[in-house]
């Protein structure tokens, strides 16, 4: 039951901080960016090759991964994203899927289609004793992880400068435009930041499950953009509750009901909530006018 | 005047689409009677036409009705199986093999079609990114349910169980029709070229009379204005339901056309990524646009086997080639040109 639910929260950590990057895009560019699950590949990736490869220590390997995963996400609205911010959404929506199939290929062809063991990065560390449960350390260092990068992104968000103009371009780009507010490289911030998340995201998945692969990211993005959707898309606690209540439904639903089914019950739960309350949890209600 | 006018671009524009399928068909029939066709190329007949028809199915709902749908692939998942129990379950009470395809599209669409009511009610009430979600969720619990679904027919008829084969309780002499993920196997092929174009033309004819009639007018209007639409008094979740139901129906029968042309079909191929396909052809031929569906459907089905010679490269190839039309297409200049070159048609044909 208690392991059940430490496995649960540390899972849900990771969506977690896979949402945020989901949820900041969505905020500000009001796009959902299905490449977001690739650029976790491509960190685990940058990490895995920068450890076995390199033989880098685990912290610089990480901070490598990160500062690639950012360029990347910079790059990656730039030339993709940007040449479509008046176009519909669809056409940015098949343009993100695009983008997708590109990291995947990609991947493919660099890394190949061989499946990797992705080293425990924290092997050194002493697992904690809690009564009769063991936990691992990926476990407890993904939750302090993801408690960390959610009070420093309020804190961004809400007392810095590039922060408070990320709300505002999210609240209304034009009159932040007037504002003197420079709206693309704030966009690129928001892509840089969340690609920067992803890349923890992937070094903390891919050591808890170590099964590395080009289309690793794929459903975990998925999950975790149901994550954010769950908690109410653009809402910073909003990601971090729907990403852990995410995870502790999967790990219960694996270990009470079926395991084939876990999914199926992830996504159940989910459109339940929808229907009643259509926003999310943490969702705010935007009156529609005429 | 006006209105007979419109009507006729409307019927010009369903005769143009009659008229491609059956171009199509006769091209295929002499190439393959001078022996041009390659045998990678027959292959892709049948799943060319079923994705053509899904993707009219998908437009119907994302063009006509403007709600994105990202599960799609779950109804045609659920006409693929529920057609592959039909087909082999009458194996021997309907020998003939072109009235046993007939019913297995028939009940692989109303399956679907059931499907459709049962996950529309719900899900159309949402709006915009959030129904796309709830529809992503509703493709991956059905790809999910399929996997854990175990079908079997013996004497006593068909036996259905979500643990596994054996505690489907059947005679010795039983057989199984679906294995959980490793889908159906041992199917009977049973569709044909000429039979998928006859549906093809008959889903044709019913969304182009659905979006030419009334009830047509009136998903256009709540796609284009919901409010307004409401307050005139058009019923929109009604409407809406028509919309969709049609279009998971049509799903289906794509599905049962599909699965019928291999002689194994696991859950797993209807995936997110096939919904995301599907989505694809809608909107690079251009959304709400029948004739687009049908052209981008069959070419980019085509095209990863036409990319075969750059081999490894060639979904790399495939995915750059998707943004950059993206970009292009939404790019101001370009399209002002475009928009120009179809004004300055328009005004020599008004001159003469």
């Amino acid at each position: 039951m208690l392991a059940n639910l430490i496995n649960g929260i540390s899972l849900g950590s990771v969506y977690a901080i896979i949402a945020l990057g989901y949820t900041m895009v969505y905020g500000i560019a009001k796009m959902l960016n299905f490449a977001h699950g690739d650029v976790i590949m491509v960190g685990a990736y940058v990490a895995f090759c920068a450890i076995t490869g390199l033989g880098w220590p685990p912290i610089l390997a990480v901070l490598a991964s990160v500062a690639v995963c950012t360029v990347l996400g910079i790059i990656i609205e730039g030339l993709a994203y940007k040449p479509l911010r008046n176009a519909t959404s669809l056409a940015v929506l098949i343009t993100a899927i695009g983008v997708s199939y590109f990291l995947q290929n990609a991947a493919l062809l660099i890394w190949t289609s061989n499946t990797k063991v992705f080293p425990n990065i924290f092997a050194d560390l002493p697992a904690l004793q809690l009564g009769s449960t063991q936990v691992a350390p990926v476990t407890l260092i993904t939750v302090l992880a993801n408690i960390v990068i959610m009070l420093a992104l309020t804190f961004f968000t809400s007392k810095t400068k590039m922060g408070k103009a990320m709300r505002a371009v999210s609240e209304d780009k034009g009159a932040a435009t007037l504002m003197g507010i420079n709206v693309n490289r704030t966009i690129s911030m928001t892509f840089a930041i969340g690609s920067g998340l992803a890349a923890i995201a992937g070094v903390l998945l891919c050591t808890a499950y170590p099964t590395l692969m080009p289309t690793t990211g794929a459903m975990p993005g998925i999950k975790a953009f149901t994550a954010a959707v769950f908690g109410g898309i653009g809402s910073i606690p909003g990601a971090m509750l729907g990403g852990v209540l995410l995870g502790v439904i999967e790990i219960f639903g694996k270990a009470y009901i079926s395991t084939q089914l876990s999914d199926a019950i992830v996504f159940a739960v989910l459109i339940i909530v929808l229907l009643v309350k259509p926003t999310g949890l943490l969702g705010r209600k935007v009156r529609e006018k005429v | 005047m006006k209105a007979l006018k419109n009507l006729k671009k409307q019927t010009k524009i369903s005769f143009l689409n009659y008229g491609i399928v059956i171009l199509f068909f006769i091209v295929v029939q002499i190439l393959a009677n001078l022996g041009m066709l390659t045998n990678s190329l027959k292959g892709q007949l049948i799943p060319i036409l079923s994705y053509v028809i899904m993707a009219l199915a998908l437009n119907l709902v994302v063009g006509i009705s403007g709600e994105l749908s990202l599960g799609h692939a779950g109804f045609m998942s659920v006409g693929a199986f529920s057609g592959v129990v039909v087909s082999m379950s009458l194996a021997e009470n309907v020998p003939n093999p072109g009235l046993r395809l007939l019913l297995a599209i028939v009940i692989g669409a109303l399956l679907a079609g059931i499907a459709g009511v049962i996950i529309g009610i719900p899900v159309l009430r949402l709006n915009g990114d959030y129904l796309a979600i709830v529809t992503l969720a509703f493709g991956e619990i059905i790809k999910n349910v399929m996997n854990c679904l175990y079908v079997g027919v013996d004497k006593a008829g068909l036996h259905l169980s979500f643990k596994d084969a054996a505690s489907m309780g059947m005679a010795a002499d039983g057989k199984v029709l679906i294995n959980g993920p490793m889908g159906a196997t041992g199917v009977t092929k049973l569709s044909t070229f000429i039979a998928g174009t006859i549906l093809l033309l008959l889903v044709l004819v019913i969304i182009q009379n659905l979006v030419n009639s009334r009830t047509g007018l009136a998903i256009m209007a709540i796609r284009d204005n919901r409010i307004a639409a409401e307050a005139s008094g058009v019923p929109v979740t009604r409407h809406k339901l028509i919309a969709f139901v049609t279009s998971a129906a049509i799903a289906g029968a794509a599905g049962a056309l599909y699965a019928l042309n291999y002689s194994t079909i696991a859950p797993k191929k209807f995936d997110f990524n096939t919904s995301i396909l599907i989505l694809v052809f809608v909107v690079l031929g251009g959304i709400g646009n029948m004739t687009g569906s049908i052209i981008a459907a069959a070419l980019l089905t085509v095209l990863p086997e036409l990319l075969r010679k750059f081999s490894d490269y060639r979904m790399l190839i495939y995915a750059i080639v998707l943004i950059l039309v993206m970009i292009a297409s939404n790019n101001p200049k370009l399209r002002s040109i475009f928009d120009g070159l179809g004004k300055k048609a328009k005004k020599e044909e008004a001159a003469k």
